[in-house]
Order: structure tokens, then sequence, then C-alpha cells
């Protein structure tokens, strides 16, 4: 925590080692109506312990781009390593935990339960399993809902069981769609502050999907703005704000600032 | 208990639409004796006469319930041949042709499940499978029952293969259906994430069929065996009509032989009461499981 405080009120530009580098992806759907271009050369360095947003309108291709790190979908066109490696080798390296938009939690199965199923799959023994079970729970403030059944848990609860889930196996990457995109601004807000407070804990690398602008500006050290048609990168944002975000800092000037120059990359997007 | 009523009300209507049923149906054979033996009939007469005939077209509710009564209770406690006096069920009572009928309709169920289940994961594993199984196993069953049930037994029987298998085997090919249509759609049940969510934990097949799509599937599990065991008993009851060595389907048939349309109607009852029992502890056991696995509320 002590290492991490000493950047705070730095532009956090260099965090050491790349995490995810991509250079000139493409990605094309063959479809019937001729080819899509989902994205279209497409650069970018993600480095050890970022938070990296990625913003734009539905269509210019964010969520494939956290699906081609994932190795979900294969880019036709550049290249995209992870760790190093191939995505697909870093999956099959378990390098990344992934949060989709829906909590997905299997109903039969209790939230420790669900934890598990990582664990259970990658082959823990059950002492390290329950003994990780308890740590990620305990770190997305779910002690004692363990027994419990999903239909039990708010939404947001289900989200952060999720989220546990995703932790469990130690990844280094956490990659996140659109976690909070079905949840209330109430508890969207409580969720990202917990968010950066599991982020400083625990120092992973984070790709976050979202389309809500102040969510972005409150959560990343790093904006990558996007648009469709072709989908591609219009612009990349260091932000300014320093590390220890309390939620008032959102009418800081500094904050309004930087949401000003996303918005602005937003629209660009659309009228080119 | 709030449903008693409504059941009640329902039961006495059908009870008083089937007295006036047989009293109209059973007229005319009464009418006609007494014109033959040149006496006039009261209307009160007719009346008690249609409810009491030996071989009446259709049968009042006390002669069926006095039939299932005779052919259940007092047959094993009273007959030469029954339970008490012999030391084995009577062949003349329904508990011993609702047994064989049982036997073969367990049976069927166990292979037809085994069966639907076993083709159900052909079909979501195999492409080849996928294309062809599933036209075939829908034909299988435009084809009238109790057309191949003969079929089955007659081959089977050259073979050397008769009694109980035969029937499940019948048994067998209706039941297995509502599985397969069942689990196909279940094993199928999880939707692209959570199929994407194990491809990122890189989980095999096998840890992806036993961890999610077999359990995601129990729901329509159970509500293919409801059918599945109704299917059993109709194709237990088919296969034993040609073969007459007992069961509820040879006494059926022996009952409109003989004009016994009491006997006929008490096996039908018994029939119906068997199934009722059967899907009843299915939908028992449906409950357990679920509750179990958290799925039910």
């Amino acid at each position: 925590m002590g290492a991490l405080r000493d950047v705070t009120g730095e532009p956090m530009t260099q965090m050491g080692e790349t995490v995810v580098a991509a250079s000139g992806v493409d990605l094309t759907f063959e479809t019937n109506d001729g080819p899509v271009h989902a994205l279209k050369g497409v650069d970018l360095e993600i480095g050890k312990g970022e938070f990296v947003s990625f913003i734009g309108p539905s269509g210019c291709g964010k969520t494939t781009f956290l699906r081609c790190i994932a190795a979900l979908e294969t880019p036709t066109g550049g290249t995209l390593t992870v760790n190093g490696m191939s995505p697909d080798e870093a999956r099959r390296a378990r390098a990344y935990g992934y949060v989709f938009q829906a909590a997905g939690l299997y109903p039969w199965r209790t939230i420790g339960g669900n934890i598990r199923l990582p664990l259970e799959i990658m082959g823990y023994d059950k002492a390290a399993q329950a003994e990780r079970v308890a740590r990620v729970l305990e770190l997305v403030d779910l002690a004692g809902f363990e027994k419990k059944y999903p239909w039990q848990l708010s939404g947001g609860m289900q989200q952060r069981a999720s989220i546990a889930r995703a932790l469990a196996f130690d990844a280094d990457i956490l990659l996140m769609d659109e976690p909070f995109g079905a949840l209330d601004e109430i508890v969207r807000d409580h969720l990202n502050e917990q968010l950066l407070a599991l982020w400083a804990r625990t120092g992973k690398t984070i790709g976050f999907v979202t389309h809500s602008i102040p969510e972005a500006v409150y959560l990343s050290t790093k904006i990558v703005v996007m648009s469709p048609r072709p989908g591609r990168i219009t612009d990349v944002i260091e932000s300014p704000l320093p590390k220890e975000r309390p939620l008032d800092i959102r009418d800081s000037k500094e904050f309004i600032e930087v949401a000003h120059r996303v918005r602005e990359g937003l629209r660009a997007g659309h009228e080119a | 208990m709030r449903n008693l009523g409504p059941i009640l009300t329902v039961v006495a209507a059908i009870v008083v639409i089937w007295y006036a049923g047989a009293v109209g149906l059973n007229a005319a054979w009464s009418k006609d004796q007494a014109a033959r033996a040149g006496v006039e009939l009261s209307f009160g007469e007719m009346v008690s006469q249609t409810l009491s005939q030996d071989r009446p077209k259709l049968p009042a509710p006390h002669q069926v319930a006095v039939e299932l009564w005779q052919s259940t209770w007092v047959e094993e406690t009273q007959g030469r041949r029954g339970l008490v006096r012999s030391g084995s069920l009577s062949n003349r009572s329904l508990v011993y042709h609702g047994w064989l009928t049982l036997s073969a309709t367990l049976l069927g169920f166990a292979i037809g499940t085994g069966a639907g289940v076993l083709l159900a994961v052909g079909i979501v594993y195999n492409r080849a499978m996928d294309m062809s199984v599933m036209p075939w196993a829908i034909a299988s069953q435009t084809i009238p029952i109790l057309a191949i049930a003969p079929m089955i037994i007659v081959v089977l029987n050259s073979i050397g293969i008769s009694g109980l298998l035969p029937k499940a085997i019948i048994s067998a090919y209706l039941s297995f259906f509502p599985v397969v249509v069942g689990m196909v759609k279940g094993l199928r049940s999880p939707d692209a994430m959570q199929l994407d969510l194990l491809r990122t934990y890189s989980a095999s097949g096998g840890q992806a069929f036993w961890k999610l799509r077999l359990p995601a599937s129990m729901p329509y599990f159970f509500a293919s065996l409801k059918v599945a065991i109704a299917a059993s008993l109709v194709g237990a009851i088919v296969g034993e009509l040609p073969v007459q060595q007992g069961g509820l389907g040879a006494r059926l048939l022996a009952g409109s032989y003989y004009g016994q349309t009491a006997q006929i109607w008490a096996a039908l009852f018994a029939a119906a009461a068997l199934a009722a029992v059967l899907v009843g502890i299915v939908g028992v056991i449906q409950r357990r499981t679920l509750t179990r696995m958290g799925m039910a509320r």
C-alpha cells in the first residue's frame, strides 16, 4: 500500500512491464451482408497494474477487443500478446479472470460453490479451495454468504460474487465486460468504490468495458475512447487523477476536464 | 385443503353425468326386456334396472367400484386362489395384473430413460447424430404403437425372448422420446456466456458436461420423466394386448371379449390410478432433487 501511495497525485504513465500489447489488430466478421470490421488497426499497450477503461457507443468493438485479449475471439490481422504470449496460450496459462455483464452464477451452486467452480476445474485441493473462497469472499465484502444460493442475493451482491469467482485463482489480469451495466446508479457507485479499493489491495491489471463516462473517469488510470464502423481507437487518455479517489473527486476540476475530453473524443468518433 | 372444495365439486359433477349416461345408454336393453316379458316399466323401475344390469353398455359408478373391490381385496382375502388362502396373488385379481403391468412399466421406463439420455448426449456432442437421429426419433413416434407392438413381440419371440422384456421394450419405445427431446433442450440450455466462462478457465469437455450441462438439464429431465413414465404405462398395456398372458392390458381385452364392461372399467381405473401414483412419485423425486440442488425455492 505504501508504495502505491507514493505515486499519489502523479500521472501514472510508467507502470512497469507491458501486460497487453496490441499492434494493428484487425477483426473482420464475414456476414451475409458482406464483411463487418469489428476492429481496425487497434494499437494499445497496457502496463502492469494499470486500470484501463474502454468506452464508446455500442458496436465500437470495445467488448470485442476485450474478448480478443481473453482469446474468446481471434483477430484476423495484426499482433496481440498477453504476458508476452499469444492470447490463447495466456488463456491456457489461466492468466486472467473474466467478469461478464451478467453475474452468470450457477443457480444450483451456493455462492461458495460458484467461487469453487474455477478452483475445481483447475484442480486445487479441498483445503486450498476453502482457504481461497474465504479470502475472496472477504475481499468483495461477502463474508458470511458462502452458503447462500444466488437467488437469495441482490443483483449487486451477485455481481460481487462473480468478481470473487474471477479473483479466486489469482490471475494477474482482471477483464470486466460492463460488469455493473445492469445495476442501478446507487449500487454502481458503491461497487465502483469497492472495485478501486480491491484494485489497490491486489495490484491487478484491469481491463474494464463501460459505456458510462463518469464510471470510466472515476476508475481508470487510462481511458481508451473507441468509435464504431470500423471499430477503432480515437483517443487514449492518461488520467491525471490521484490513485486515492473518494467519490466526491467527481466534482473536482481535473475530473470534469477528463470527462470533457472523453466526451469530445466520443463526439469526434461519432461525426467521423 | 383449500383445493378440496373445487375438486369435490368436479368429481360430483362427473358422477352425476356418469349416472345419467348409464341410465340413458342402458335404458334400451331394459325396455326391450320388459317388452318381451309383456310388462310395463315405471320410470323408477326402469332407472333401478339400468343401474344393475349384468352386462350394461355403461356400468354405473357403484358397479365399477364393487368390481374394483371384488377383484382386489375380496379376491385376495377370500378367493380360493387369493393371497390369504394360496400364499400367492390370484391371477383373477387386479393386484396381480397391476403388478405385471407395473413391472413391465418400470423396466421399460428404465430402458427408455437410459436410451433417451444417451441419445440426447450423442445429439448434443456429435454433429452426425445431431443431423440424423432426431428425424428418426420423430418418425418412430408417428407409427401407431398398436401396429408395431405385435411385430416387436413376434420378432423377439422368434429369437427366444418372451415374457417381461418384450413388453418393457414396447414401453421403452414410447418413453425414450420425451426424454430425448427434454434432455437435448436441457443439455443445450446453458447460454453462450456460461460456455465462454468455462473457456476462460480452459475447462475440458468432460468438465463442461458434468459441471454445467448436466446440472443445467435437470429441470428439463424431470419434466420429461413425468411424460415418459405415463407413456411407459401405456406402452406396457399395449404390449399386453396381443400376448394375453396377464396384465391390465390382458384384463381389458378379456373384458371386451366377454362383454364384461364393469371389468374393463375397473381395469381402466386401476391403470389410471397406477399412472397417477407413478407420476406423483416422479414429482416428489423432482421436488426433493431440485430443492437439494437449490433450484426450487
